[in-house]
């Protein structure tokens, strides 16, 4: 897993020869990389899946009660969320942690444009009306709920018309 | 402790391990924790001669790591109902088996795809990632999922449900 970490000295400028040292040095590595990331990713899918099936965020009923000011439930477990991951990027930035394949951590924010209100009054629509997000529609489907099907092929279906009407909507 | 674990966990169990999920993701794989991108992964896998820009561009070798996210969770929500259950979750109440609940779940699913993209991320990218990492649009966004979300529940609640 060890990139190439070799500590310049001095600020000056490598050479070409020790450049294409070090990219074809990175290329051998990087398909290990690669391999491990998608080993990873897996990983913490399949823990975020137990989660938000166990946590039951996956239930159309518990959205629906959180709509209806009925349980606080979903409120906790967003709100919790929320705080344990913003605590984590704090300890991140404040360490200049780096991932394990030795890159910094960078958050690359996302823009504000007409579409984060837009889009985003429409996402909350179609999150109370199926009662569920991207995510927990992956949660269903691999639970074995055949009707999420009709979630996921709307959620396709959404992201197409969104691909088709993009060039025309406000952004 | 099994009994504990068979049950629904309650939210200071559960949604503090969630919020793992965004630094862990972060320092095992270098990647922002984000659900909906896979959305447009799938299309662009599925559509590669696409005209469409929002699939033409996409660079499908940098995003296939959504889907193997996308499929984790999945393998995860079969662990969680199956093996970590004591009793069968009800995912979604009896009323939805017919077709007029079919249509429902993708008229919503519609919604859920096109506004997610639309507004650059779902609950995860925006309302967690976005939220953690205090960028003001997340917050933006995350309050008009609400707008949107109790607009239906309240406003058309009684057609609906």
């Amino acid at each position: 897993m060890a990139t190439i970490n070799k500590k310049t000295v001095s600020p000056a400028p490598t050479s070409i020869a020790e450049t294409e040292n070090k990219t074809a040095a990175q290329s051998s590595t990087s398909t290990a990389d690669a391999a491990m990331v998608y080993a990873t990713t897996l990983l913490v899918g399949t823990f975020l899946g137990i989660l938000f099936t166990k946590s039951e965020v996956v239930r159309w009923q518990r959205i629906n009660d959180m709509f209806l000011f009925q349980d606080s439930h979903l409120y906790l477990i967003i709100g919790s969320a929320v705080t344990v991951a913003m605590l984590g990027m704090f300890l991140i930035r404040k360490c200049k942690a780096s991932d394990i394949y030795g890159k910094p951590i960078r958050y690359s924010p996302k823009p504000f444009h007409k579409g984060v209100i837009l889009g985003g009054t429409a996402f909350g629509a179609g999150w109370a009306i199926a009662g569920a997000c991207p995510g927990t529609i992956y949660a269903q489907l691999g639970s074995g709920v055949g009707l999420a099907s009709f979630t996921c092929v709307g959620a396709l279906a959404g992201m197409y018309l969104y691909a088709l009407t993009k060039p025309h909507l406000p952004h | 402790m099994t009994d504990f674990l068979l049950q629904p966990w309650p939210w200071w169990f559960s949604g503090p391990l969630i919020g793992l999920t965004v630094p862990l993701l972060y320092l095992l794989a270098g990647k922002g924790f984000g659900v909906s991108t896979s959305l447009q992964q799938l299309g662009a896998l599925c559509s590669p001669g696409s005209k469409l820009a929002y699939l033409k561009n996409y660079d499908r070798r940098q995003g296939a790591w959504t889907l193997v996210l996308a499929l984790g969770i999945a393998i995860g929500g079969f662990t969680g109902s199956h093996w970590l259950s004591a009793e069968p979750i009800e995912f979604l109440p009896a009323r939805f088996f017919s077709v007029w609940g079919a249509i429902k779940l993708f008229i919503g699913g519609i919604l859920i795809g096109f506004g997610a993209r639309y507004a650059g991320g779902c609950t995860s990218g925006h309302a967690i990632t976005g939220l953690a990492n205090l960028n003001p649009p997340s917050l933006i966004a995350t309050i008009f999922f609400f707008v949107g979300g109790l607009g239906v529940t309240w406003g058309l609640g009684h057609f609906l449900f």
